[in-house]
């Protein structure tokens, strides 16, 4: 059981992965270099946070062409794991593995804040460890973290419970004000057909050890460890 | 040959940058100031003797698949031939 976690030139969330998979959860874990052509024999990839390319044009637009995404798209498809943080939720999304798009924050702002997050869904192997419903408090760092869609594909998304996490308030309520960027029906996360491929904009590795504040966020890398642990 | 290439959120998207910009606008006075909606352009040389064609081909192409997000952006595009 390996990990690989992606390394775009302006990642910048990759030790934190590289950290919480090697050190706090234990498993054998690698980077994987934007230029590698191959995925290592890993069995599960992250896709970390940070500006890879800069950001230039839009968010993951250009890290999408990687050589290493051709190998992320190949193992994707045939039903890998595949987990994007963040700028690797917008990398995903641009690669066109998972649907929609995360456009700029509704107020403009890039906000580095500690929200509330609900499991909306807990079949998936990054979330199956944790009860539906269940809140989690986990770091947001983003400015284009307003996830959109089309109608016909955001009612797909609620008919095959492909919205994984929900922004709430502490309380667990999906309301407006705990919408944090505008995104549609406060959605933070989602995942693919397959349920192997998940997309989220908050930072469960920064919320991963007592000391950080919060360990909300392994319960995340617990759900796949363990999913992983059973196949 | 160039190309000019601008790039738009399409009609049915947010476009919160546009409304700040128009609020803006407003602001200072323009009153008849209606929608604002914000964009980017690209221009780019094309090398070689390619015809019209395969010029309207090959940039329709790079819009697609490289300027824009289909999900949120459209595009449109004018070639011109440099005296």
């Amino acid at each position: 059981m390996k990990f690989g976690v992606v390394v775009f030139p302006g990642s910048n969330c990759d030790h934190d992965a590289y950290h919480v998979l090697g050190t706090v959860a234990r498993q054998p874990v690698t980077f994987l270099w934007h230029e590698s052509h191959d995925l290592q024999n890993c069995d599960a990839i992250i896709i970390p946070g940070g500006f890879a390319f800069g950001d230039y044009l839009r968010t993951g637009a250009i890290a999408r062409f990687s050589p290493v995404m051709q190998a992320v798209s190949k193992f994707a498809r045939s039903g890998g794991l595949v987990l994007g943080i963040c700028n690797g939720f917008q990398v995903l999304c641009e690669a066109g593995l998972l649907p929609g798009a995360l456009m700029r924050n509704a107020g403009l702002k890039f906000i580095c804040k500690f929200v509330h997050v609900r499991v909306e869904s807990t079949d998936t192997p990054y979330t199956q460890a944790c009860a539906r419903g269940e809140v989690l408090r986990v770091p947001i760092a983003h400015m284009e973290g307003n996830y959109f869609c089309d109608e016909p594909m955001h009612a797909r998304l609620q008919r095959e419970e492909r919205i994984i996490f929900r922004y709430c308030d502490a309380e667990g309520r999906a309301t407006a004000e705990g919408n944090p960027n505008g995104a549609l029906d406060n959605i933070a996360g989602i995942c693919n057909e397959g349920r192997n491929v998940l997309g989220l904009m908050p930072h469960p590795e920064r919320a991963s050890e007592a000391e950080l504040g919060s360990m909300d966020g392994f319960r995340v890398f617990e759900s796949l460890v363990g999913a992983m642990a059973r196949q | 040959m160039k190309a000019y290439v601008y790039v738009s959120l399409k009609k049915s998207v947010l476009d919160p940058q546009g409304k700040t910009i128009q609020g803006a606008l407003k602001k200072m006075g323009y009153a008849d100031i209606g929608e604002v909606r914000q964009g980017k352009y690209f221009e780019i040389t094309l090398g070689g003797d390619l015809q019209q064609e395969q010029a309207s081909a090959e940039i329709e192409r790079i819009a697609r698949e490289v300027l824009t997000n289909p999900v949120i952006e459209e595009f449109r595009y004018r070639l011109e031939q440099p005296d």
